[in-house]
């Protein structure tokens, strides 16, 4: 029996350190280039004008995302308003009470594929269900039709989020509690439940995340494109800033320069040099990010208050 | 080279010797009779799917004392315990044959309902598992989820409890830290509490100790003799030292099958079993 050289054992040690972290730097070199080009796109849009603004297909100068941003809200509250409890709810079900039989196996699996299914898949059903069927309660191509479909299509991730943060609760606080008499339903909403908070959190993180970002479901259920008013109600046509940026990169540039040679537009215009509807496409992408982070940023903060509380 | 390979060999771990077989289990165990008991099981056996880990144990317990379960690991002595308060219904694919009376009642029979069978035979675990919310909210817990109690009832309570399991001078300024926050025999003592909050016939402690130091154990067996006035308690314990101070009897069970059972001054003095000599004086283990 031989000895194995140390050397080439730290030498294999440097060698795989050295590939994690190449692999990062690509990772986040991809991502910082890309933020960079987006917010040097959009940095000459970046005004109040693209935040207070209804659409337009006109004139760069005027186009906004009014509209788009309070449909985005909309959506994404209606859709963790119906997704969450019922998610919630199925992933407790299968993880706690469900027989660990054939069906939840089943069950389990079709959860999972289902996660996988493409969302274009989502909007289609959306439309014939939510925006057709179902029209009498939502009133066609609406808030809430854009809201259900949402929520089937974040409802897997949900599941299996909590079935997740159940599963990682530690086997002792559930039989302290039926050790105290608790029945299952007790133990559950008394100590699962809360121990597995942060992990439920997660889920709604997810789930925010997938439906604000989420593009071809509401295109092919019928989101509006350019509308120029805000919708007051779940019964509202609305139209949500992926589907509004999807707009304004399909418009043609030629409109844009036809203006300028017109005249219409001063040719000494800084904001002609980031190339007009680009640009607005591109502040509306630095609206949506702004919008996610400061979403993440206000559930990990209650996480982690969370977190706390316990010691 | 050849000192190299025998220092692999030795991190292999060692066999333990099996220096006691199964056929020194007497086929009828030594038992002491008790008149009058509080728990009484007959002929009590526990599988674990195809596998017996209690075979037909049949003993008496003494109302208002305490009695030991102590045996190697393995002997099915934590599986005896809890299937007092039926908490194996909660291990799938584990069964349970014949009676278990507490208080004359079989605790299997077709009209108990474990809930309110637990409520009256407290558990207190092996490890300290406080709930990770308030040291109010463990004790309260119990409480609420039987109970419909108002702020004031709570509190008092609450405040009983704590007193009665030796906590409430430590902890009475800070009810609402985290329970997480305590020492770990603050913790079991704690649990001890919670328990005691919803006033238990009996405590079933399945080696409440073997987590803590000497001082804290030694604050746990001062409870002990506290608690034993008014309540019925069982332990099980892998230490002889601790069911030789606390307990008044004393049950000794190998592979699942009850050896002898005895006031615990007689069982460890004039053991009636070969087994069991060599148990307690530490020839196997």
């Amino acid at each position: 029996m031989k000895l194995r050289s140390l050397r080439l054992r730290k030498a294999i040690e440097v060698t795989f350190v050295a590939v994690f972290l190449i692999s990062i730097v690509v990772a986040l070199g991809t991502l910082a280039m890309l933020l960079g080009s987006v917010v040097s796109t959009a940095l000459p849009y970046l005004r109040t004008e693209v935040v207070v603004n209804y659409a337009s297909a006109v004139n760069p100068l005027q186009a906004g995302y009014a509209a788009a941003i309070v449909g985005t809200l909309w959506v994404v509250g209606l859709t963790l308003l119906f997704s969450i409890p019922l998610g919630v709810a199925a992933g407790v079900y299968l993880e706690e009470y469900a027989p660990r039989s054939r069906l939840t196996r089943f069950l389990e699996a079709g959860v999972a594929n289902l996660a996988g299914v493409p969302s274009v898949v989502f909007g289609l059903l959306g439309l014939a269900l939510f925006v057709r069927i179902l029209r009498d309660i939502t009133g066609g191509p609406t808030v809430l039709a854009g809201a259900l479909t949402m929520t089937i299509l974040v409802f897997p991730y949900v599941v299996i989020t909590t079935q997740e943060a159940v599963r990682a609760v530690p086997a002792s606080l559930r039989e302290g509690a039926l050790a105290l008499g608790a029945t299952k339903w007790q133990a559950i909403r008394g100590q699962v439940l809360p121990a597995g908070a942060p992990g439920l959190l997660t889920a709604v993180i997810l789930a925010a995340s997938r439906a604000m970002g989420e593009t071809a479901p509401l295109i092919v259920i019928g989101a509006t494109f350019f509308q120029s008013y805000l919708p007051s109600d779940p019964r509202s046509f609305f139209v949500a800033l992926p589907v509004q940026i999807y707009g304004y990169v399909g418009l043609p540039r030629q409109d844009f320069l036809d203006l300028n040679r017109n005249g219409i537009l001063d040719p000494g215009e800084p904001l002609l040099a980031s190339g007009g509807w680009p640009g607005v496409a591109a502040a509306g992408i630095v609206i949506l990010l702004v919008i996610l982070f400061a979403f993440n940023i206000v559930a990990m903060v209650a996480r982690n208050r969370m977190q706390r509380r316990r010691l | 080279m050849a000192r190299r390979l025998f220092f692999l060999k030795a991190e292999k771990p060692a066999q333990p010797p099996e220096t006691v077989s199964a056929e020194l289990i007497p086929p009828t165990p030594s038992v002491v009779s008790i008149s009058d008991a509080a728990i009484e099981s007959r002929n009590l056996s526990v599988f674990y799917g195809a596998k017996a880990a209690i075979r037909a144990v049949s003993l008496q317990m003494s109302r208002r004392q305490t009695t030991a379960i102590i045996g190697p690991s393995g002997c099915g002595k934590s599986t005896y315990l809890r299937a007092i308060n039926r908490m194996n219904d909660t291990i799938k694919g584990c069964r349970t044959e014949g009676e278990l009376l507490v208080d004359g009642e079989d605790v299997y029979g077709p009209n108990v309902d474990p809930v309110l069978l637990r409520r009256k035979v407290g558990l207190i675990f092996q490890k300290p598992n406080p709930f990770p919310k308030s040291i109010y909210e463990n004790v309260a817990f119990g409480v609420r989820i039987h109970y419909r109690v108002t702020d004031e009832e709570l509190d008092g309570v609450v405040e009983s409890a704590l007193r009665q399991a030796d906590l409430w001078d430590e902890v009475s300024d800070r009810l609402g830290d985290g329970a997480l926050s305590l020492s770990g025999g603050q913790q079991q003592r704690l649990c001890i509490a919670r328990a005691l909050a919803i006033e238990p016939d009996f405590l079933l402690m399945d080696e409440p100790c073997s987590a803590l130091d000497p001082i804290a154990t030694a604050r746990i067996e001062d409870l002990m003799f506290e608690l034993k006035k008014d309540m019925t308690i069982i332990i099980v314990t892998h230490n002889m030292q601790q069911a030789a101070r606390v307990a008044d009897y004393t049950a000794f069970l190998y592979l699942g099958r009850l050896v002898e059972y005895n006031r615990t001054r007689d069982l460890f003095e004039r053991p009636h079993e070969e087994l069991t000599e060599n148990y307690i004086t530490g020839r196997f283990g």
